[in-house]
């Protein structure tokens, strides 16, 4: 039955490309001729100095102070770095590990490497030293350029299985003065080097131009290491025309421009913040702003007031979830007004952002609300000033997406990977919905496989994997299309759809569709469920791990006077174990009316005793979760969700957040839910 | 249990150059307390050399909080002699005490509950302050500079204890272990010379007392300042230390290095009860 839905046979591309899509490809054709020659990040950064130069290209709180920094000053900082790192021995071709959270400084690095003719490795910050050696030493990482002393220690830590690695640069001195400085460098020190080396050599801005303009779009510009949910991750390489291009067409797609500002705050080895908040920046002269510590993003946020906002769908829950809670706490009067007006931003809200016909008595009601509620509740999140917010990388639930519309927040989704320099498909001004990622963007195309795997073409298609052809070849068919490894189909408005990781669809003993990902999300989008693991390829029936939202549930019982210790009492309360199970029962229900799933509701579960977490392993480093693993790792649970027994021990051993490790140890509930027939005469069809 | 353990080697493991303890910076003779009929110190004599961590330790009512009691002017020893940074002193108010650089920590945290960290910390800078209280309030001119260059001083602190996401927090909503890091804040908003430290890591977890204990060496190595501390953590006091003064029943017992004082029969004997 998959296959019916997924082919879509005789929809060539060129069908696919919206109205959106064709009119900015006029504008597209003439925005490239002009900028032919601008093919590399650095050259954009030089055109930025000269035409938007005194407008402001970075923020940084520091202090307690916005620091802003120009495109010019932006350009001699990283001058002065480049000639630093030329000093140093830097040559054309290296490759530099960059580590951190979003700083200005780090982000020039990005520049002042490509500057050189060099390839910036940006890596996850939280990793631990034994999984940045395999990145370090596979990526051939001749400098590194790092936040403050966690990472420096890190990397000392393991410096002599780094034969590669020449020299250390750090940004934040704190602790470090005493260390030996040999081989570490202060950034500040580096960039006095090239300060130095102009004063004493004339020529050196020259030189640093010619170098700049040796560089060509074909150039490889930033390896990505893929966080991967098996294996070794895999380097991403990206080539200075898939950076700089993808940058142009999103912001031509969503009409960006230098007065538009945006906050870094996402991992900067994550592709999604290299092209908007690099690539996308810097190809059209954004303001972005970095906020001052990891902590602090979301007050920083509501300072800076971003236009441009991108968020996993993670993040505008956990926000949903704390204005829920705040508001159960509030006064009687604003929790009438909130939830009055919160009705009629779900009637009338998300219409008048699409400019739909909407009633005078709504359109009234709704300005009044805009007053009291929605413009205050904007302003509390950061959004004040936002025009535009995507959101991608996992599904996000219905309920979730249509209340940030509803307060005319224009909240889209775009579905994409590293290989693709982010962009395959996004949604449209007008044609926005949750359960679609929307349209091919610019210049791109996409088409389903026999198996149901999506495929894409774009200019953001990557060069290859570092030193894997094989991956790459299994990746890229020799006539240019990416397999993207999802499963999905495209709907009747042309719209993407993506159900599941391909290899992940699977299906049940008696034939039904089985979709992992798909049940899990649907759990998810409840307030209750942080996280869920679905089991039951090529299994009688379908069960699943659930971990509870700590935030939430822990609201509800002080609510409701259940007390607890810890998060394992809490997930073990029969109460708790009530509310959940109630849920689920919810979703059966839902999933009894959809053809294509109601085969696989669920008909086990149980509350694990412990979140699961990164650093056991059990989620990758972009929260997702690695669902073989855990499935090993709790195999007795899993036994014990289909042997029929009604409660299971286990004994994990975990890693504590300082390195050291324990066990947890844990006796759960083994719960049953009543299936429902399925709403007979659709699913027959569908499952013939 | 090893808290600053890890620290210490990390510190160990790369060439530090010699912290620099100096001459005696405060020195106390025969000092004597006592309320009514109950003697809370009896005929003390110790010293705190300039740049060292001198610990005090004792069972509980030993005589400890008194002792920063009588170094920071709140209480006045009926006998005895209280010389600081030369200068013999007899009765003296805590803010002359503070004037003349003695910042101190409470047990029992004593900060503003309804005002910011920030605020609390920006009360420290008190001393400091050359502007009356009608320039103050009229904000402008001289008195305005005067708080912007305050305002960057509280926010060098805010930077050093990692403590910016909670700026703007009222202090009264924060957490046991973020509370004693904000007093801490305020207290180096003197900029003393002297640090007085009372129990900086009770009721702390772990991680919060490994936090602290960087903080304290940090502030120590760093900027030079001389700490005194009360802490009832043997691996804290133990690792942290230079020198300790063992008080029991307002007695000295001991007085020397964290080695010598772990071997000293009287102190193992004090902690464990002896038998009679």
């Amino acid at each position: 039955m998959s296959k019916r839905a997924h082919s879509s046979p005789g929809k060539g591309a060129e069908n696919l490309m919206s109205d959106t899509a064709r009119s900015v490809q006029t504008s597209l054709d003439s925005a490239r001729e002009g900028n032919a020659r601008i093919d590399t990040v650095p050259k954009l950064l030089l055109r930025n100095a000269a035409e938007f130069g005194q407008r402001p290209a970075m923020r940084h709180k520091d202090l307690g102070i916005w620091q802003s920094w120009t495109w010019s000053q932006v350009s001699e900082q990283v001058r002065d770095l480049a000639l630093g790192l030329r000093k140093l021995g830097f040559q054309r071709g290296e490759s530099v590990a960059i580590v951190g959270t979003n700083r200005p400084r780090l982000y020039w690095a990005f520049a002042a490497v490509q500057s050189l003719g060099g390839i910036p490795v940006p890596m996850y910050q939280d990793s631990v030293a034994d999984e940045m050696v395999y990145v370090l030493e596979h990526a051939e990482v001749r400098f590194a350029i790092v936040e403050d002393q966690e990472q420096v220690d890190k990397i000392l830590s393991v410096s002599d299985q780094l034969p590669h690695l020449r020299h250390m640069i750090y940004d934040e001195d704190r602790g470090l003065k005493d260390y030996d400085h040999t081989r570490l460098h202060s950034y500040q020190a580096v960039q006095e080097l090239g300060r130095a080396e102009r004063r004493s050599n004339p020529g050196s801005d020259a030189w640093l131009l010619e170098e700049i303009a040796k560089g060509c779009g074909a150039d490889v510009s930033v390896m990505l290491y893929t966080s991967g949910t098996t294996g070794r991750p895999k380097g991403v390489m990206l080539t200075h025309d898939n950076v700089v291009r993808s940058g142009q067409n999103a912001n031509i797609f969503d009409h960006f421009t230098e007065k538009d500002t945006m906050i870094a705050y996402l991992p900067m080895a994550w592709v999604g913040d290299h092209i908007f908040t690099y690539g996308q920046a810097y190809a059209g002269g954004l303001c972005v702003a970095c906020p001052e510590s990891p902590a602090t993003a979301i007050d920083d946020r509501r300072e800076i007031g971003p236009t441009y906002f991108f968020a996993p769908p993670r993040v505008f829950e956990t926000m949903l979830t704390e204005i829920s809670v705040r508001m159960e706490d509030a006064g009687r009067l604003k929790r009438a007004m909130y939830s009055y007006f919160m009705k009629v931003a779900e009637r009338a809200g998300s219409k008048i952002l699409d400019r739909q016909p909407v009633g005078i008595t709504d359109r009234i009601l709704y300005w009044i609300g805009d007053k009291l509620v929605y413009a205050p509740l904007r302003n509390r999140m950061g959004f004040s000033n936002l025009r535009l917010g995507y959101t991608a990388g996992e599904a996000i639930g219905p309920e979730l997406f249509r209340f940030y519309r509803s307060l005319g927040l224009n909240l889209k989704q775009l579905y994409g990977q590293t290989e693709a320099s982010v962009f395959i498909t996004m949604q449209p001004d007008g044609q926005v919905s949750s359960d679609t990622v929307g349209t091919p963007g610019p210049e791109t195309e996409v088409k389903i496989s026999e198996t149901g795997e999506v495929l894409f073409k774009s200019p953001g298609v990557f060069l290859k994997y570092f030193k894997n052809d094989e991956a790459t070849a299994a990746t890229k068919t020799p006539d240019g299309w990416v397999k993207t490894g999802d499963a999905g189909f495209i709907d009747s408005r042309g719209h993407l759809r993506i159900i599941d990781r391909a290899k992940d669809v699977g299906k049940l003993n008696n034939g039904a569709l089985f979709s992992p990902k798909y049940l899990e999300n649907r759990l998810k989008f409840y307030p209750e469920v942080k996280e869920a693991v679905a089991f039951g390829d090529k299994r009688d029936y379908v069960t699943m791990f659930v971990n509870i939202d700590l935030v939430s549930v822990g609201n509800w019982a002080e609510r409701n006077n259940v007390s607890y210790a810890s998060y394992q009492e809490l997930a073990g309360d029969p109460r708790v174990i009530d509310l959940v199970k109630r849920r689920v029962v919810e979703l059966n229900k839902a999933l009894a009316s959809e053809p294509l799933m109601a085969g696989s509701q669920i008909k086990r579960f149980i509350i694990l005793h412990k979140e699961l977490d990164a650093d056991d392993g059990e989620l990758t480093r972009t929260q997702k979760v690695r669902r073989s693993f855990i499935a090993e790792r709790y195999a007795s649970l899993l036994a014990a969700l289909y042997d029929g027994s009604t409660e299971a021990t286990i004994s994990v051993e975990v890693t504590f957040e300082d390195g050291r490790k324990g066990r947890i140890e844990g006796r759960m509930q083994v719960v049953e839910i009543a299936i429902n027939p399925a709403a007979a005469a659709p699913i027959k069809e569908a499952a013939e | 249990m090893n808290v600053v353990a890890d620290i210490i080697a990390l510190d160990n493991a790369q060439p530090t150059a010699p912290r620099r303890i100096g001459e005696v910076m405060l020195k106390l003779d025969n000092v004597s307390l006592s309320f009514g009929g109950v003697k809370a110190i009896r005929d003390v004599s110790f010293d705190v050399r300039r740049g060292e961590i001198r610990a005090i330790i004792g069972p509980n009512g030993a005589g400890k909080t008194s002792m920063l009691n009588v170094i920071n002017g709140f209480y006045h020893p009926q006998q005895g002699v209280i010389t600081f940074k030369g200068e013999q002193r007899s009765a003296m108010r805590p803010y002359v005490a503070a004037s003349q650089g003695i910042a101190r920590t409470f047990q029992n945290v004593a900060l503003f509950k309804g005002m910011s960290t920030l605020d609390n910390i920006m009360t420290g800078r008190t001393m400091k302050m050359k502007r009356g209280l009608f320039w103050q309030a009229l904000r402008h001119g001289p008195a305005m500079a005067e708080e912007i260059e305050h305002r960057a001083v509280a926010e060098r602190i805010i930077d050093f204890l990692e403590i910016a996401h909670i700026r703007k927090t009222p202090v009264g909503r924060l957490p046991y272990g973020l509370q004693k890091r904000v007093e801490l804040g305020r207290a180096l908003a003197t900029e003393p010379e002297l640090l007085l430290l009372d129990e900086p890591m009770a009721g702390m977890n772990l991680e919060e007392k490994q936090d602290m204990s960087r903080f304290i060496l940090t502030v120590n190595d760093t900027f030079g300042t001389t700490i005194a501390l009360i802490e009832h953590d043997m691996g804290v006091v133990m690792d942290l230390s230079d020198r300790i003064v063992v008080l029991d029943y307002g007695q000295k017992i001991a007085d020397g290095t964290p080695a010598e004082v772990k071997a000293d029969q009287k102190v193992i004997d004090a902690y464990l009860g002896v038998a009679h």
